[in-house]
Formats: C-alpha cells, structure tokens, sequence
C-alpha cells in the first residue's frame, strides 16, 4: 500500500503534516527554530510577542537611566549614553526575518497586545517582517467586577477586526474556553475575520507557596488529558464555523494528534512534550502516525479530518448534557467494589 | 553660517580633543570625567576623528598611570591627549616634566578644580594647574564654553608647531559644567589650523626600532644643567606661535583672541587682571562701570605660560595708575599669588616709566561666587591712594582682615536678559528638564542661553539649584542669578528648609508645584514666605505636577509637566510652538528609549496646562505655620553656630574666623539636620515581630534600632511608644522595643524587604511596613527622642554579640548619613561602628564613603555615651592603605613605648596594676571593659606627677587599650588606583583591617568601570560591556598566606557577614573584607538590593568565603567556602540589573558575552571548590593508617 499522506492546509498554508511548533521557548533563537524545522516540524508558530513587556521594558530603561541622575555634582549620570538601545519589538522583528531567511517553513508569528494601537502595530510589523501568518494572543484576566462579560467580549472582537483590517496575511486566533457560549464566541471571532481558531489558550495559574507565604508563578507542562477540552470543542464546532482549528493542548503522542484530526482539526501545535522529551519525538509521533494510519489503511489525514465532529458521529448527544449526566451517573466511589465491602 | 549647539564645556572640549587624538588615556576625576565619557562613547560607536580613524581609547588606573600611557604614547608618535583635574593633575606631574623636557607636543584639557589641603572639594579654582608652573607646560586659559572649544583647537596647533606640551584649562563646574550656546568649530576649521606637516613631523620624532635612539637618559652634573637650557628657543616662540594661531582663527571664525586682551576704557586708570570664566564676569562689570563713565579696565590672560612680559606690557593701558591681579589659588607663606607676581615682574621689567601699583588679591576658591558686585568694591579700593594689597574678594575675613568690603545686593545684570530659577529634587528631573529648555531656546530661537546647575553633596534627597539666562547677546554673567524674574519651586516642602525666594526679583512669576489644591495651596505656605510674597509683589502660579506626572503613569517623573507650565508662563516661545519644541526634545532626548516612555511624556505635555493656575495673592499674610528653626535649641552650639548656616544654605556668609583652622570637625552632627525626605517610613508591628534583628542590620541610614530595657526604663514613655516581651534567654523580664527616626529615615524600604515575618492574616504585611511619615512625624519625633533616652545594652555583659539578633542591641556609630536610599555600602560601615566603633581609627579612601562619612555641613560618624567613637580621616583616593598602615605604625609605636614605660614605672606604680595592664586579655569585649578600668586607674595615679616618664606615659596611657584600624574605600582605590597600597599593606604583616565596598564600579564619579566591574556589565569607559573578567581581589591576598580574607554579602548571609568581621578584627595581622555592596550604578531597585546580593552568591557570581590563616596552626583548611554550588544561571542574577540588560539593548554580541561570563564564574567556582576540598583531601591522605587502625 502506498504510503499515507499527512498533508493538510491551515490558514491557507500548505503543511506537509499536522505537527506544528507552539508558541514556546523553543522559538526563542534562531538556532531553536532551525532545530524544530530540522527535527521534520511542518511549521512554528513564534513565542509571543508581549507589548506589555515591551511597555515594561523601555519604561524599566528610562526609569534606570533616569534613577539618581541629575542629583549629585560629581555623578550626572551613572550609565554610558548609549548611540541606539534595541528596545521595541526589534529583537523578536529580526529573529521573525531571519528565521523565514533561514528555514523552509511556514512561520507564524504570535502576539499578545494591550493598546489597541499596540496589536495593529506590531501586527503589522510583523508582517512586514515575513509572517505567513499570524497568531493572535487573547490573553486577558478580568479581574475587575464591574466589566461585563459583553464589554470583554467586544474587546477581544475589536482587537480581532481592527488587526484583520490591517494586515493582508491570515490571522488565528488563540483564546481560552472561559466564556458563557464559546460557540457564538467563535462565530462571532470568525465574523470578525480570523481564519483560524486556536483551542485553547492556558491560562497562567500560579501557586502559592506554604513555606514562604508567597504567591509563585507556576508554569506546568501539559497533560494528555488535557486534550479533552479542546477536543470536544472543536468536534462541536466543526462544520458549523467555517475557520481552520487548531488545537494546542495535551498533544503528546500520535494518539492525540489523531483524535485532534478526527475531532476536525487542521493542525496540532505541540510544546510540553518538546520541550520535555526532545525534538527527536516529532520524528517519532510522525512514524507513529503513519503506522498507525497504515495498519488502518487510512489514505490521508484529510480523510480523517472532522470524521468524529459532533455533527459526523452516530450519537452526537455524546458531546452534550445527556452525556453529561450519564458520566456522573456512572461514578462509584469505590469502582472496583473491592475497598467498601 | 556656522553651526549652534548648547553644550557644556566639557562636550564642547570632548568634541575638538577627539576630532584631533589618536589615543586618549582616561580615568574619572571631578569635574573632568564627563570628557573621558565623551570620548570613549564616541570611539565605542565608531565616530572617527579629523583623519577618518577612530581614537583608541584606555581607561587607565589612575592619573599617574594615564600619564604614564600618555607619555608613551607620544613618545612612539601618536597624536595623545588625557582630560583630568585637581589631584589627578597632581599626580601627573612626574610625567609632565618629562613631556616637557623632551619637547613633546599634546595637550592635557583641565577642568580646574580645588586641591585637598584642610578639606577636599570638587569645585572649580586654579590651585591645581597653579601647582604645575614649574613642569614647563604652556598653560591657555579659556573663560567661557565658546573660548573652552575654541582654545582646545588653538592650543592644539600651538603644540604641534610650538613642540611645547600645552595644559589647556577651564574653570571646574562654572565652565566645564554650564551649558551655553556656541558657535561649533567645523572640521575645516580644525584642518584650517592643524597642520599635516607637523603632525607627520611629530610622529617622525617617535621612536622606532627601525631608527633607533634613546631617550630619557640620565645625566652627570656636568652636561645636566646646560641640558636644561637648551629648551629656552622653544620656549620664546611660543608666545607669537599661539598668537599666530589666534589671528589665522579668528580670519576664518571671526573671534579674536590674544594672549593678554584688553576690554574697557582707552584711558583707565583702575585696571583688573585675571583670567578663567572670572574674567567673563570681570567684562561685564567693567562695561557696566565704563558705561557709567568710570577709567576703568580689564586685562583677560589668555596664554598664562610662557608668559610674555612684551605682550602683557604692551595690552596696559598707559593711563593705568593701579592694576588689581586676581588670583583664583591660594599660595600660603608666598610673596604673593602667581599670577600676581608674574604681574608684578612683568611690571618692572617691562614699564620703566609711570609704573602703575600692582596690588594682588584671592576670589573664587572652590567655585565661591564672583560677582560684579565684588569687583565694584575692588573698584572702589583702588581709588584709594593706598589700596589694600593681598586683599581677599567674596567672603568676610575677620581674622586676617584681608577681605575687601562689596554691597552683596548690588546687581548690574542687564534687563533685557531673563533669569530664571528652579528649586528641584535630584530625583524629580528639573535638571534634565531644564537642560532640555536651554537646548530648545539655544537652538531654535535667535536667544543666546545660559544654564548653571547647583546641587547639594547629598546622594539622597538631594537638592537641585537650576539657574537658566536667556538673552539677545552673549551671555558673560559667570555667577548666579541674584534677581530672578521667573522662580520656580518644584518642591512644596523647600519652602520649609531654604530661602527660595530670596533670589526672587520684585513682581516676578512665582511657579509652585503644589500637592494641595487651589484654595488649600496658599495656606500651606509657611507665614514667612508669604510675607516675602506679599512684599515682592510675586505673581503666583501652581499645578500639582505629580498628580499630572501619576495620571499619565510617569510616576514621580513630573519634569515635563513643570517645564510646559515653565514655557507657558515665561513667554519665551509662543505656547503652541513651545509645546511642539518640548515634544520634539522629548523625542530626541527619550526617543532611543522606545516609544512607550515618548507617549507618556507627550501624554504629560498635553495635560499639563489644564492643570496650571494662577493663585490669588491677599494683602496679608495669614498662614499659622510659621519656618522651622533649622536645627533643634539642643544642638550643640558648633552645629547652632557652624552647622546650621551651612545647612540653611547660608555658608557663603560664615566668617573665617568660624571655621576651624586646620580642618577638624566634630563628629555626632547628621543627627540634628532631620531632612525629613522619606514619603513612607516603616512602622513596627509589634504582634508579628520576632526579633530578629535584620532590619536593623541592613538599615543603611541607622534609622531603625531596638533597645532591650527593664520595664521600669518604660514607666515614662510618651503614649503610643510600643514595647514587646524581650525575646531572649535569660531577658524575658525586660521588655523590647524597635524605633524608627522617621525624620532620619530615608524610605528606602530595604528594611521591610529583609523582613522575615509576616502577619498571619495578611501575608503582604510584615512586622515593618511602609508607611506615610508626614500623619507619623510629630509622634515619631518624640519617641525616637524617648527611644534615646533608654539606657543602651553593656556592651561587656552577658550577651556576646556573635549573632544578628544581638548585635542589633549594640549603638550604631555611623548614623543617618547622605548616602542613596537604600545604599548597599553603609550597612558594613554601620555594622564596623556597632562592633568596634568605640575603638577604631578609620582611614576612609576617597569615594562614596568620604563624601557621606566626610562632606560637610555634617558627618554621620557619631559617639557614644561615653564620647567614644570612630575617629575619621580621608588622606587620597590612591594613598589610602598607605594612610591606614600609618595610624597601624603609630599605635604600635606607641603601644611599645608605653609598655617600656610601664615596666620603667612598675615599682612605682604599682606592680600589680602594671602587671595586669600589660598581661591584659583584651580579646572580648569585657575584656577591654576591663583595661579600660586599669588606664582609668593608670591615669589618676599618673595625674600630677612631675616626671617626664610619668608625663609621656600619661600621654599615650589610653593606646594600651585595643585599638583598631579599619582602612575603608570602594572598589576603584581597592581594585586600581590603590592597588600597589593594599597590596603592600596586606604584605606587612601589620594588624590593619581593610574593608572593600565593592560597588563594582567607581560610583562617586558616575559609574565608571574599575577592575572590579564583571564581563558582560555596562559602565562608563566599557559602554559596550566590560570585555574581560573582575580582578579576584581575594585571591591575591590569600596567596600570602598570612592574610585574613573574607568575601562577604550581607544580603545573602547576614550571619556569614558578621563572622567575617568578627574574625578579621580578632586576627593580629592583615584582614582583608570584600563586601558586596549593591549600587545606584547597577540600575537596580534599590529597594531589592539585598536580594540582589542573595542571586549574586546563589549564582556563585559572589561565592562567600572565609580565609584564616590560624586554621593552618589547627591543621585545617584555612580557606571555608561558605557557598552552595550554583543553584541559578549568572543571567537569573544579572538581568535584574539596568548594567546587564543594557548590555542586551546595544550589544549584539550580548549572549556571546553572557555565555563568557558564565563560564568564567563557573571556573572560578571550580578554582574554590578545590580549594576547600584540597585540605580535605591532603588530610585523607595523610591519615589512611590510622583510619585503618581505628577500624
């Protein structure tokens, strides 16, 4: 039999197969991603480019500059005036061109903004810059109580339309699930004019630390079963939205890639198991697709994209509230039957 | 036409001396530093001089060494030149008589400045350049930033053609530091007077192997002395070579010089002579008085040496009956000054006829103000038949009388110029604002500008003087603004401590940054200012600044908001063009800082004028608050009398007789100057306290203490005064308490940072929290007064004060000094006063620690109860260790020789007290208690006794109680130009404890870099980073052997710390103590420093360690890593560091250089690691048997 193929197209991009690096450490310099391209990735979405710190770090550098100057005769100043200082989005700009000079592959820029001035422009930088495409960061935590989840959501749509207004390349979208009816959520991002819906976004959590009393940033990998989520979103929405999924959390094995694929994805964007087991794991998820793919005599990822969607399943109330409750339904504390004899 | 800049003279020499070097030997010294900066900034990014090649450039170890550099470098044919002042001049000179005697052309460029003699100063006079007449140097003085860029080309021609070294100086601070408009010199003017030939003519003289010579031989008596003379020809030359030189510049620029310049009346009679920025002044008076129809007249010199009696004879005007010579030097024991009596000379040799009287005279020393209005009284002397002669001008000598009487409110500054004045904080950016504003007005308006900056010598809550003139012709007023018409108070609370308004003119604009609102503002302002408001009929306007600064999330920034308010009220631009010039600046000024930082400015601008408002004015005053006295009625009456003048700004009118002849100063005097600078003081918690002492520990100001009293010592306290059960052993009887001098205090907060305990039920708050001070101040004043009351913990009872809880009982002898907020420095120096202060000598290197342990008005070494305490001293930068062995020296001279007297007197009296005295154990601190007693004793049966033994012994009696010698400074005396001293110390084997305050870099100058600055850090002379590793200071010492060495971090082990000292003390021999001492220079939160130190050791940047040489004698290892092995990455360290991240935002080879930095710590750490694993591993060695036979 011939071999599978495990094409598959995500925002108009031509991928050789669903594996795609997410925005991760392993972008940060030019030889990470020459790695991932060398390690057989099909395309690397870019770490984020946070305009926040971009804010924090050029006030940080005026701040110091400034702190003590002007105040003491002998010690006008206590740092070099330097000819240029690269602060701005120069850094991420330069390693965004030359990793497009360098590799072969898609590469997907990632930005995370705060002014709405911020997004468009550095968006547009970006694209500028060689972007094929562009993910958009929708990383926010409202913690204030009088801001209604509509004004939220009409931020978030804002930022959406303002960028795809602006740019010519395509645009996703990455956001987390927390919202009252993601479904309309994503209809309305799709209206707004992202090409694609990146599922989910993970949102920082940090700990707190009993020894010192200190609350601590705490980054954790991913888990398989975190794929869930993102899984059973996209098997609903695919079909009646029209974008390109992505889905970005719990892919760990060819397993997940698979399930992701049948759900109705077009890519799979992995970072924990890189960076924990090492880029060789591409090679590996690949052959292991493959096989996998073979022994079942499927011929294309295509063939399997969407095939388990809510809307293609014999029982599409699986993915709802009838479900829902037959799974609480079925819980035992004591499953085996063994410890509350 | 030609180009305009605003620059100061500094930037304005910089700019010729590195258009026409090839290399440039540099090392900080005020107020000459900022050329160095220049310079190396320009060659780090490629700028090329006049012949397309970039000027090397070499930060050297000190002075001595950059001449040492310079020498040679000319000697081998570059074109070489070196920027310094005052002592560094001083220390050139072994190299100046051999640049001199070899014909050798350069030019040095002076920013001439005081030399230390009762005292040091930083300020601007000619005692320097004064002190080296004899070297044989052309000496071109210029008066004002225009001449100081312009003489800096012509001297340069001068010495190329001339072959005589040129010194081409500037007034210190009044000229290299005042930003003035300027005609720019192109590079055809330069190519116009540099001539190619002579330059290839110069480096035809270098040596070379390929040409071989020798020079620098030396010489027998017979051929030495006719040697000397064959000079004399190159010498005559110069006079009519500069002055050539001076009439090709002025054919292309229009601006004549000559080497004595004439300005007055043709027919004066009174004429002055001086030279420097004085002469600026001198112009101005002398035109006022001319205009006025007095025969008066000014000789400017302009080329000092050689000096031309021809020239100078020939610029007198035959009508001269009296010529006043000024000189800005002090010669003591001298005829008379230099210039004086060169003046003199010239007179008689070269005036047969009409000889006019020459009368000499001092003014300006160490930048004392010179005024027209001093020189009007000079005026008016002269016309007398017998002018005083050795007169003094500008301060009130009655002691020797010398000083010539003036009319202090006497002004002559023209009406058409504008004068403003800005009364700011350091920290609040009027400076840079107002630097901006001259730039402005200077370059896009037809005005010539002037700005004069004064700041105090305090490094925390320091206080800024802005003194801006804006006017249609050049500006020659080279002193400050007596009349303002414009007064701006961007600090509220000035009104309190200074006359601000006393410089104010009648009915002029009065701009107050005021945090209250429209109708609380006037009530605010003490009654005494409104009188004077209500009396100079001042216009008055005011903007809460900071609010607007806030809003736009500028923070304290609020420079911008006051310079719009400044240009609206001022009128010198029309608003909206000003607003546009202010953001242009802003651009240009903030741009390179990314965008973020220009938007809130622009934000700032645009809010600003909504916010001013002009403050209606009643007929009378009516506030309640009325000025504080400056220092409290129970200061002592040499602070009432001395200190408090000085503290109000009111210096200048202190007599000579009130000041103390030979430079000593009482100590204990910070504690009455109450600056009242923190916004939030911490606050103690009693309930969550545990008593643990840190904060106390790390207080850089000595603002927190505790106390440990009988509850009985409480019974008086002042309500509100907190106390909590003592938690000691053997103590819980007594009761605790923990002050805050929260007038003292300077919020810097390191305190709460260090803070271990936290309330349980809210874990943000500590026992110490940050709190508002002004709603505290009155009650914190009265029990911190209570606090002091409390009877201190004995020093030689129970408790041995070898654990951070402890010590925190024992009286900090270092107090509330002038140091940054936060300084990482003087938590050592205050821990060094608590364990040994009432014994110790301090030899203090020149540096941050000399100028808060030294500068006047007050110091913040103190004594104790007993009026014990350190004894301080600052000798050099470069002479320190020498200094400190010196006191070593004495004290055991004299220990021996009162211990050969004891045994002379031992029958007599008494041989049981001698015994004792001389068998003392004075290892602890009851021990010392003890021989204490015994001197007491010693002394009174000594009293009265007619022998001269017994007198002499009575004279050195309290030497036989343990006395200590600590030598301190920072890194750049330790790590450079102190090096050979420390080293050769160390090596005596004397008992002498050397602390290094290492701040890695030379922080009192600005943040050069030393040796002790680490690859990868960004400093001044390493602008792209410093490229190689920091010198290991404490590897050095170890391989004597003999040497106690610690290296210490009090931030990341305060217990580690404080053994280190306690060991070195104890040590009879060399101790050395490195401290990492975090710095305002490191672009760090200050408030983080200790935790900053705590990353330092955790990324074995800092390894802790201690080096006893006793442990030898026990068969141990001497050398105890304190450390763990890295548990983070240097960049974990580093990037929380302005110095590091820098190094990321312009140089691309950053991570390269992080990468190199890395891997020389972790070598580094290998080396220690073997170190204190090596003994272990000789001892296993060693011992197999008998580990075997215990088996």
């Amino acid at each position: 039999m011939t071999q599978p193929d495990l094409g598959t197209t995500y925002l108009g991009l031509k991928l050789a197969h669903p594996l795609v690096a997410s925005a991760s450490p392993l972008s940060y310099t030019l030889d990470g991603i020459r790695s991932l391209e060398d390690a057989g990735i099909a395309a690397v979405v870019m770490y984020s480019l946070f305009e926040e710190q971009i804010e924090q770090e050029s006030h940080a550098l005026h701040h110091y500059l400034e702190y003590g100057a002007h105040s003491y005769a002998e010690a006008l100043d206590y740092f070099p005036k330097a000819h240029e200082f690269n602060v701005g989005p120069h850094e991420y700009l330069e390693l965004l061109r030359k990793a497009k000079e360098n590799t072969q592959i898609p590469i997907i820029g990632s930005l995370n903004g705060v002014s709405s001035g911020g997004w468009t422009e550095y968006a547009r930088l970006m694209e500028e810059a060689g972007a094929d495409a562009l993910e958009l960061n929708l990383y926010y935590l409202p913690t204030d109580p009088t801001l209604t989840s509509l004004e939220v959501e009409e931020m978030y749509l804002d930022v959406v339309r303002e960028v795809s207004q602006s740019l010519s390349i395509p645009i996703a979208v990455k956001v987390g699930p927390f919202f009252s009816n993601f479904s309309h959520m994503a209809a309305r991002f799709v209206q707004a004019g992202a090409s694609g819906l990146v599922l989910f976004n993970r949102f920082y959590q940090p700990d707190f630390d009993l020894e010192h009393l200190e609350v601590t940033p705490n980054l954790v990998l991913s888990r398989p079963d975190e794929l869930r989520l993102p899984l059973t979103w996209v098997a609903i929405l695919y079909g009646r939205i029209q974008a390109d999924f992505a889905i970005t959390s719990g892919v760990h094995t060819h397993l997940e890639v698979l399930k992701s694929m049948m759900a109705g994805a077009r890519v799979t964007q992995m970072a924990s198991e890189l960076l924990k087991n090492g880029l060789g794991r591409v090679g590996e998820i690949l052959q292991d697709l493959k096989h996998w793919m073979e022994e079942r005599e499927y011929e294309s990822i295509r063939q399997m994209q969407g095939s388990m969607s809510q809307i293609n399943v014999a029982n599409p109330d699986a993915f709802e509230r009838g479900n829902y409750m037959k799974v609480l339904r079925s819980w035992r504390p004591d499953p085996t039957g063994m410890l509350l004899r | 036409m030609p180009q305009v800049i605003t620059v100061d003279g500094n930037e304005a020499v910089a700019r010729i001396a590195h258009k026409l070097n090839e290399v440039i030997a540099i090392y900080p010294i005020t107020p000459s530093s900022p050329m160095g900066e220049f310079a190396d900034q320009w060659s780090a990014v490629g700028q090329k001089n006049l012949w397309g090649t970039v000027p090397l450039v070499q930060e050297m170890q000190s002075e001595g060494g950059a001449a040492g550099a310079v020498h040679g470098a000319l000697q081998t044919g570059a074109l070489t030149t070196t920027f310094t002042a005052s002592q560094g001049l001083l220390l050139m000179i072994p190299n100046m008589y051999k640049i001199a005697g070899e014909l050798t052309s350069t030019v040095f460029h002076i920013a001439a400045r005081s030399i230390a003699a009762q005292g040091l100063s930083i300020f601007g006079d000619h005692s320097d350049v004064m002190a080296t007449r004899a070297t044989g140097w052309a000496m071109l003085f210029a008066g004002s930033v225009q001449e100081a860029q312009d003489f800096a080309l012509i001297a340069q021609a001068s010495t190329l053609e001339s072959r005589i070294p040129f010194l081409h100086v500037m007034d210190g601070f009044r000229t290299s530091h005042e930003v003035m408009k300027i005609e720019a010199l192109s590079d055809d003017d330069l190519r116009a007077l540099v001539s190619e030939d002579l330059v290839r003519a110069h480096r035809a003289r270098a040596l070379s192997p390929d040409r071989p010579v020798i020079r620098g031989t030396a010489q027998n008596p017979d051929v030495y002395f006719q040697a000397r003379e064959t000079v004399n020809p190159f010498y005559q030359k110069v006079p009519s070579i500069v002055q050539g030189y001076m009439n090709r510049f002025a054919e292309r620029t229009g601006r004549q010089y000559k080497l004595f310049e004439y300005f007055g009346s043709p027919d004066a009679e009174r004429v002055v002579v001086l030279m420097g920025s004085g002469a600026e002044a001198a112009q101005e008076t002398v035109e006022y008085l001319q205009a006025r129809g007095e025969k008066v007249g000014l000789i400017k010199v302009r080329l000092y040496r050689p000096f031309s009696v021809e020239a100078f004879v020939e610029a007198v005007p035959a009508s001269a009956r009296v010529i006043a010579v000024l000189d800005r030097t002090k010669e003591p024991g001298s005829a008379g000054e230099p210039l004086y009596q060169d003046v003199v000379t010239a007179v008689v040799e070269g005036i047969a006829e009409k000889r006019p009287k020459v009368i000499g005279g001092r003014y300006g020393l160490s930048s004392k103000e010179f005024t027209p209005a001093m020189l009007i009284g000079l005026f008016e002397e002269m016309k007398k038949p017998s002018p005083k002669n050795h007169f003094t001008l500008g301060i009130h000598d009655d002691l020797s009388h010398t000083s010539l009487p003036y009319d202090p409110q006497m002004s002559i500054e023209p009406p058409e110029v504008k004068r403003s004045v800005f009364w700011g904080l350091g920290s609040d950016g009027t400076v840079g604002a107002n630097k901006n504003s001259i730039k402005i007005i200077g370059e896009e308006t037809d005005y010539y500008a002037q700005g004069y900056f004064v700041y105090d010598s305090k490094k925390s809550g320091a206080r800024t003087i802005s003194h801006l003139r804006f006017g249609p012709k050049p500006i020659k007023s080279t002193y400050l603004i007596q009349q303002a018409d414009f007064v701006a108070v961007h600090q509220f609370g000035f009104f309190e401590r200074f006359d601000v308004l006393e410089s104010a003119a009648e009915g002029a604009t009065l701009l107050i940054n005021s945090p209250y609102s429209p109708a609380e503002t006037w009530n605010h302002l003490p009654y005494e200012v409104q009188q004077q408001i209500i009396q100079k009929r001042l216009q008055v306007y005011a903007i809460n600044a900071y609010q607007v600064a806030r809003e736009v999330g500028l923070g304290t920034l609020m420079n911008t908001v006051m310079q719009v308010a400044f240009f609206a009220l001022s009128g010198v631009l029309p608003r909206e063009e000003a607003i546009d010039k202010i953001k242009e600046a802003i651009r240009k000024t903030y741009g390179k800082r990314g965008e973020a930082v220009v938007r809130k400015n622009f934000a700032a601008v645009d809010a600003a004028l909504a916010h001013l408002y002009p403050l209606e004015v009643p007929a009378v005053a009516t506030s309640a608050r009325h000025l504080p006295p400056v220092v409290s009625p129970e200061a002592p009456e040499f602070v009432q009398k001395i200190t408090a003048p000085m503290l109000a700004g009111k210096g200048d009118l202190l007599p000579v007789s009130a000041l103390p002849a030979d430079g000593t100063y009482p100590t204990g005097t910070s504690r009455w100057e109450k600056r009242n600078i923190a916004q939030e003081v911490p606050l103690w918690d009693p309930a969550v306290c545990i008593q643990c002492g840190k904060c106390v520990l790390v207080c850089p100001h000595a603002v927190i203490r505790s106390k440990v009293a009988p509850p009985e010592a409480f019974a008086s306290a002042p309500e509100g005064f907190q106390t909590a059960k003592a938690m000691w052993k053997g103590l819980e009887d007594q009761r605790y308490t923990l002050q805050v001098a929260v007038e003292d205090c300077t919020g810097c907060s390191l305190c709460v940072e260090v803070c271990p305990a936290k309330n349980k039920s809210q874990v943000g708050r500590k026992a110490i929290n940050m709190t508002p001070q002004l709603p505290l101040r009155e009650q914190g004043r009265k029990h911190w007064d209570f606090f002091l009351s409390l009877p201190d913990y004995p020093r030689h009872d129970s408790l041995s004060f070898n654990s951070v809880k402890n010590v925190q009982l024992l009286q900090p002898l270092f107090e509330f000094s002038g140091a940054c907020a936060g300084c990482g420095e003087t938590p050592y120096l205050k821990l060094l006063s608590q364990l040994f202060g009432d014994r110790s000598l301090i030899a203090n290197a020149t540096g941050c620690s000399s100028i808060y342990g030294g500068n006047l008005p007050t110091t913040p070494w103190t004594q104790n109860r007993e009026g014990r305490g350190p004894a301080w001293s600052n000798s050099l930068f470069e002479d320190n260790a020498e200094f400190g062995l010196g006191m070593r020296l004495t004290l055991d001279k004299q220990i021996e020789y009162a211990r050969e007297l004891l045994g002379r007197m031992r029958e007599s009296l008494g041989a049981e007290l001698v015994d004792a005295l001389l068998q003392a154990d004075q290892s602890d601190e009851a021990g010392i208690d003890a021989q204490r007693e015994r001197v007491a004793l010693l002394k009174s049966r000594l009293e009265g006794q007619d022998d001269p033994k017994a007198r002499d012994l009575l004279s050195l009696a309290d030497v036989l109680v343990r006395k200590s010698v600590w030598i301190v400074g920072g890194d750049g005396w330790a790590y450079d130009i102190g090096f050979g001293g420390l080293d050769h110390v160390l090596a005596s084997g004397r008992n002498v404890k050397l602390l290094v305050l290492d701040t890695e870099v030379y922080s009192n100058t600005g943040g050069q870099s030393s040796k002790a600055t680490s690859l990868g850090a960004v400093a001044k002379f390493a602008s792209g980073g410093k490229a190689t590793p920091k010198k290991d200071l404490g590897r050095i010492a170890m391989s004597y052997g003999y040497v106690y060495v610690a290296q210490v971090a009090m931030g990341a082990n305060d217990a580690q710390t404080l053994k280190a000292f306690l060991e070195a003390e104890s040590y009879d021999g060399p101790a050395l103590i490195i401290a990492y001492s975090h710095c305002i220079a490191h672009g760090i939160d200050m408030a983080k420093g200790m935790e900053q130190q705590k990353l330092a050791a955790e990324s074995a940047y800092w390894p802790l360690y201690r080096y006893d040489p006793r442990l030898k004698a026990q068969g141990k290892n001497p050398f105890q890593l304190d450390s763990r092995p890295p548990k983070i990455s240097f960049k974990d360290y580093a990037l929380h560091e302005n110095r590091y991240r820098m190094l990321r935002q312009i140089n691309p080879e950053a991570e390269q250089m992080f990468q190199a930095a890395q891997e020389a710590i972790l070598a580094r750490w290998k080396t220690y690691e073997e170190m204190a694993q090596s003994h272990e591993q000789e001892a296993a060695a060693r011992t197999p048997a008998k580990a075997t036979e215990e088996v």
